[in-house]
């Protein structure tokens, strides 16, 4: 049984919240990510959700609380975007170091300077290397699906990793669209009550997050690599159970959308993948055989997954919509690694489009297949990175 | 009601920590836990404390330790504030012991936060008047005239120039329950104060003094010393304010020369007659202000 509701991927992502029951959230407002605490707020008022919710005073205690609130074995929610995400910044680490498992949503959004509040995925891609598992979601639908999954794989006692679901703002946060919101049973049957490994009881005293010596850190640290390994396991059984339960498909690790006889591919994360698909059809029926893959799991990064779908493919168009300057596109690196030691001959770009909320239109996702199609033909890469829908 | 050092428990729920000796913080945080008991988790952060009690494998807590970051102690507080409500245990003391920098510099907002929440915990600042876990650097609560190692000495004087941070005041303004100076050298007066804590509605804010060797350069067997002196010259009142209503706990009846309390330390050695005698003036005229009614 399901309801069916217009809404978009904030009031998405509130819903799930009522539906998960975390026990204690942590708020704190900022663009575009402030309509989903205060959609969980209405919900705590309206007697849909019962949980502690704390007032913060800021992004960098919102996740501090969280963290006093895991340590006390409760289940915990909160959201941010942006320059709430630098700031919390510190926290990141601490969370992730401890092994807390957690959910936190991130309307993704352009880091200033300057001043920018629309959307790009800058904010989340610098907080890589923090030990949070990355989902990256395409509508508002994803948006809720994620969420629930997300926590499944947070509080699994091999992976005990937190998971930010990035998705990104305005065109996903702010968008109305049909989602399928399913009945709280059956949230529950999917998602059961979390079990804390270890949780504060004064009846037997540990001490939290410790100090350790150079002859003991590096186990810690390999140890969270093998909960992102746990983690790349688990992804897409977690997402097979939901699409059993649930009657909808989840993307997994990945979403390859016509890749099979593709001979060139755009590899895509977050809200532009629709629009890919689009353009990939209309290709398609001018004879080009394109395809979209899209990377729904930036950490852990599904290198395995994906050489499998890219490996054969003449010219792949990786659009990244952040970028390490002095570099390239952080899609376009990853991808490029994955790829190391693929004995085909292939062309690859990195475009970079979409910063601070530009909008990529069809046209620009067009002239990036026509690049991709036009390096394979010449057998060479005119301009590695590129970027797409500069003003003149 | 423990009214006395003599009657707390002789059992030790910090032990074994890496402190220096003479040390006045960890002194302040083990008459703390003896009277707080078993029943209470502590939220530390970066200082010296958290770096002698919770290096593993020489974990000196008898009671749930959660060591939090610098700036964000006073929202960890709340969170397990928020999550020992929700499992039903609101019983357990939720203590912040906290340096002086993790207190007035950069632990601050998040502490403000806290504190206007209104959640039920005892922040209980350790003073030592710097930064002493990195190396003496100055802090917001650095007194007029200190030497530390970022207001050295020497030719230019960049001695700390500005007076130190009052952060009872500050924590007055927030309209909480409980608010007391207190120092290691008054245990008693010390006691009560912190079973004051654990019985207050909400928020309790305790600034005990906490003289520091190294820091203060002093030689280790003269912390309690330093500590009554503070109290004696009148330097560091020990008062408290419950429920809107200030009061003085201890009050020294004829106060003694601040330079008796200077003098004996390193980081004041510099200091003219002249700026002890405005060091002084201030003194006096901070009692004035006392003695006409006003609070912290």
């Amino acid at each position: 049984m399901f309801e069916r509701k217009f809404i978009n991927g904030n009031a998405a992502v509130a819903h799930a919240v009522r539906m998960i029951q975390p026990e204690v959230i942590a708020a704190y407002p900022i663009t575009p990510q402030s309509t989903i605490v205060e959609k969980v707020a209405e919900f705590i008022a309206q007697g849909e959700l019962d949980a502690e919710y704390i007032k913060v005073e800021s992004e960098h205690s919102a996740l501090a609380a969280c963290f006093g609130a895991v340590s006390a074995g409760c289940r915990v929610f909160t959201a941010t975007s942006s320059q709430g995400l630098a700031y919390m910044c510190e926290m990141l680490p601490y969370v992730s170091g401890n092994r807390m498992p957690m959910v936190m949503a991130v309307a993704n959004r352009g880091m200033a300077a300057p001043w920018t509040i629309w959307g790009d995925h800058q904010d989340s891609v610098s907080m890589r290397d923090q030990g949070w598992i990355q989902l990256y979601v395409e509508n508002a639908q994803e948006a809720f699906d994620t969420c629930l999954q997300a926590y499944l794989l947070s509080e699994d006692s091999a992976v005990r990793t937190p998971v930010m679901v990035c998705l990104d703002g305005f065109v996903v946060s702010h968008t109305d669209e049909l989602v399928e919101l399913p009945d709280l049973q059956a949230v529950q049957q999917f998602l059961p009550t979390y079990q804390p490994l270890y949780s504060i009881d004064p009846a037997t005293p540990f001490t939290f997050s410790i100090g350790v010596a150079p002859d003991r850190y590096m186990e810690y640290k390999y140890s969270q690599q093998l909960g992102m390994d746990a983690a790349l396991h688990l992804i897409p059984q977690i997402s097979a159970r939901f699409a059993a339960i649930f009657g909808r498909e989840q993307a997994g690790l990945i979403d390859a959308y016509r890749c099979a006889d593709a001979e060139y591919v755009l590899v895509t994360m977050g809200s532009v993948t629709g629009t890919a698909r689009v353009v990939a059809d209309k290709l398609r029926s001018s004879g080009l055989k394109t395809g979209v893959l899209k990377v729904r799991s930036f950490r852990p990064f599904p290198s395995k997954a994906l050489v499998e779908v890219l490996s054969q493919v003449k010219g792949i168009g990786i659009l990244d919509r952040n970028y390490s300057f002095g570099n390239q596109g952080a899609l376009g690196t990853e991808v490029k690694a994955a790829l190391a030691g693929n004995t085909a001959q292939q062309q690859i770009i990195n475009f970079i489009a979409g910063l601070g909320g530009r909008d990529i239109k069809p046209s620009d996702l067009e002239l990036m297949y026509q690049k991709i199609v036009q390096a394979v033909e010449l057998d060479t890469v005119a301009q590695p990175v590129e970027f797409i829908g500069l003003r003149g | 009601m423990i009214n006395s050092i003599k009657e707390l428990p002789a059992e030790e729920l910090v032990y074994g920590s890496m402190a220096c000796a003479g040390c006045g913080g960890n002194l302040a945080l083990r008459l703390a836990l003896k009277v707080l008991g078993k029943n209470t988790v502590v939220v530390t952060t970066a200082s010296c404390l958290m770096g002698v009690t919770t290096f593993y494998p020489q974990l000196a807590f008898g009671v749930t330790c959660v060591t939090s970051v610098f700036p964000g102690t006073g929202a960890v507080v709340s969170g397990v504030v928020a999550g020992l409500k929700r499992k039903g245990r609101e019983d357990v003391n939720v203590l912040g012991f906290v340096g002086d920098g993790g207190t007035v510099d950069i632990g601050l907002q998040a502490l403000s936060g806290a504190m206007e929440r209104g959640e039920k915990f005892i922040w209980l600042c350790y003073d030592n008047e710097a930064y002493m876990n990195t190396g003496t650097q100055r802090s917001g609560a650095t007194p007029y005239g200190a030497i530390t190692s970022t207001t050295p000495g020497g030719p230019n004087e960049m001695w700390e120039n500005r007076p130190k941070k009052d952060m009872l005041a500050i924590a007055v303004d927030h309209g909480i329950p409980y608010v007391a100076s207190a120092s290691i050298a008054y245990p008693d007066d010390y006691i009560k104060k912190i079973q004051k804590a654990m019985q207050a509605p909400g928020p309790a804010y305790i600034q005990v003094l906490a003289p520091c060797p190294p820091g203060w350069g002093h030689a280790t067997s003269q912390t309690v010393a330093m500590g009554r002196l503070a109290v004696q010259t009148g330097i560091w009142p020990l008062a408290e304010h419950e429920q809107g209503e200030f009061r003085f706990t201890h009050r020294p009846v004829n106060r003694k020369p601040v330079g008796e309390y200077l003098n004996q330390q390193g980081r004041f050695a510099h200091l003219s007659p002249e700026t002890v005698s405005a060091i002084q003036a201030d003194v006096d005229a901070k009692w004035d202000k006392f003695n006409s009614g006003c609070g912290f």
